[in-house]
């Protein structure tokens, strides 16, 4: 095949598949291990400075917050950080001092609460260094290609583009119609962690209602952590196989804990916490302002449930759950500010 | 030109949110698709459906398919862009939906547009190894610009974002002209079709693929629409005016967006 065009930007979590496949003989096992550890025991056994890692969810969807506040809490630093729709998770992992680097698809935005001051700065400042360009669906698809074990996946994307020009990918004349098409190099990430309703103790989940590319990024994870709302038993995921979303014997660690994805929304369960969201977007407009904001709600809980309790407790998950299901309002400091 | 709808006393029963908001819905056909993002696009698709569309596919990236949605929602991953939905699917299912030809329009935005309709969301000044300002980047705009059949873009119009050329191509318009597109290797036929802003909609010349006006809002005159252009806009002889909207549109509008994030207050 014939390379017609290069981009310039750093090739980031691509393994030649041979060697990734060595990796999974060495590291990985499908016995049936209880797998339930504590957030801080998992983050200290499979977190490592200057890893690659992708966050599930979507920025401000289904994301396990109780380990983002972890690897802050263990001074993780140097992480390279997939910036696929990585909006609020990115920003207080950026503020937590934990993040060297980022391939942008979509960051530093929290859609239409508007930027986030906190990325723009670490960026902006060059304290942080966006070293690749690339679009949401190409993300997506370079995990397809570390799912699939092979070393890139076609699409027709990002030609002609900028976008293209700063991504590590290639363009090349296909093949098939002769005419040039872009080949996204896989990614396998270092540790990814993905929040789930349910799980059994080997790690088998359940996630409901939309999947974003959680399917995908589990399969291609060298390291996968599961945070979960509850553990169930293994009988309950056999009676119901086709509800499986990640098979167990692909995760390394599942932690339960409950509304482990506030303050964003967990599909069903609870919406948004706008109020703590706010406050983060507001205190995060200063450096002090950013480490006052980690202080208190990072440092300052001994663990998620303390931080539950000092984010409003059950009486603010319940209303968080009304909101959800259209039964109270959305209260929102940055709406008041639009209004 | 002077405005019909609105008299100098009067203050107009809607805003250019609104307008701009309606303007877009009326570009959706019924038994399309259309591929929607955050903001605006999701109350035009919700409008279109609620009004002249009733079969408007809409499909989000992050899995959505199908929805009836009663609430606009924060995010394109929220939970209100499954409600009355047919799937709760995938990024994969949705992305490859696109790209294999089933969505025939795709709304983007920006901080910038050029004459060619292309877009930049990625930064503004400086270089991009040092930005003055770092915005999000791509997201799945660059997805959207380069395999939905249509585009439809819609965003606030100043000299400073109509510009002769982008700083930087996040999502590709017509590139560097005609057949730009096609020899990059993009799907054939696509491309933006309509530019939506707060003064007047626009298309593309057949021929050239530069922006060319195709209608002035009410209140607004072809000077102030050149004044807010930084490159040199083919102005036909005979511009139409937009139609306003109606109290009803308004009223549905407020209806969609109780709290007013994407239309305002």
């Amino acid at each position: 095949m014939k390379v017609i065009d290069q981009g310039e930007g750093e090739l980031v979590g691509w393994h030649d598949p041979d060697e990734n496949r060595e990796w999974i003989h060495k590291n990985k096992s499908p016995a049936l291990v209880d797998k339930r550890m504590a957030i801080a025991e998992a983050v200290s056994r499979f977190v490592k400075d200057g890893d690659v890692l992708g966050m599930g969810g979507f920025g401000h969807i289904r994301v396990s917050f109780s380990g983002i506040y972890e690897m802050i809490r263990q001074k993780k630093k140097n992480l390279t950080v997939l910036g696929k729709t990585a909006v609020h998770d990115m920003d207080v992992l950026i503020g937590g001092g934990c993040v060297a680097k980022v391939e942008v698809a979509y960051s530093f935005g929290h859609e239409l609460r508007g930027l986030s001051p906190c990325g723009r700065r670490g960026v902006e400042s060059g304290r942080v260094k966006v070293v690749s360009e690339i679009s949401n669906g190409g993300f997506q698809w370079r995990f397809l290609g570390g799912m699939m074990g092979v070393p890139f996946v076609p699409c027709r994307m990002m030609q002609g583009s900028d976008t293209f020009r700063k991504s590590s990918a290639k363009i090349v004349e296909d093949p098939f119609t002769g005419k040039p098409i872009c080949l996204l190099p896989s990614c396998n990430p270092d540790v990814v962690f993905i929040h789930v309703p349910r799980c059994d103790m080997f790690g088998n989940c359940q996630i409901d209602d939309i999947l974003i590319e959680d399917f995908e990024l589990a399969r291609a994870a060298r390291r996968l952590i599961v945070t979960t709302e509850e553990v169930i038993d293994n009988e309950e995921i056999r009676k119901k196989p086709d509800q499986t979303k990640i098979p167990g014997f692909i995760v390394d660690a599942v932690v339960e804990v409950k509304y482990g994805a506030h303050p964003t929304l967990m599909p069903g369960k609870y919406f948004f916490d706008e109020e703590i969201i706010g406050e983060w977007l507001s205190m995060s407009k200063t450096d002090e302002g950013t480490e006052e904001w980690i202080d208190k709600y990072v440092h300052g809980a001994a663990d998620f449930q303390e931080y539950i309790k000092m984010v409003g407790g059950e009486a603010k998950m319940k209303y968080l759950h009304d909101v959800e299901h259209y039964k109270a309002d959305l209260k929102a400091p940055w709406l008041d500010k639009k209004r | 030109m002077r405005p019909m709808a609105v008299s100098e006393t009067e203050k107009p029963h809607y805003t250019q949110t609104h307008l701009m908001a309606v303007a877009a819905a009326r570009v959706l056909e019924n038994n399309r698709s259309v591929f929607v993002g955050t903001g605006l696009p999701m109350i035009a698709g919700m409008f279109a459906q609620r009004t002249h569309a009733p079969n408007l596919l809409i499909i989000f990236e992050a899995g959505a398919v199908g929805p009836q949605m009663k609430m606009l929602p924060i995010s394109v991953g929220d939970s209100r862009t499954t409600y009355r939905a047919i799937a709760a699917s995938s990024m994969h299912d949705n992305m490859s939906f696109a790209q294999a030809g089933w969505l025939d329009y795709g709304f983007l935005g920006g901080a910038q547009i050029d004459k060619y309709g292309n877009l930049n969301t990625t930064y503004i000044g400086g270089s991009w190894d040092h930005p003055k300002v770092r915005l999000p980047g791509s997201g799945g705009a660059n997805d959207v610009g380069s395999n939905c059949r249509h585009t439809i873009i819609i965003m606030r119009q100043e000299a400073q974002k109509f510009v002769d050329k982008v700083t930087f191509i996040t999502t590709p318009g017509y590139l560097d002209g005609p057949g730009a597109r096609e020899r990059a290797g993009l799907p054939a036929g696509s491309g933006p079709i309509k530019v939506i802003s707060q003064l007047g909609i626009y298309g593309f010349d057949e021929k050239t693929k530069l922006m060319a006006l195709e209608s002035i809002h009410p209140g607004v005159t072809a000077e102030q629409i050149v004044a807010n252009t930084g490159f040199k806009l083919t102005i036909p002889a005979e511009v139409p005016q937009t139609p306003a909207p109606t109290r009803e549109d308004v009223a549905l509008l407020r209806e969609l967006d109780p709290t007013g994030m994407a239309i305002g207050k």
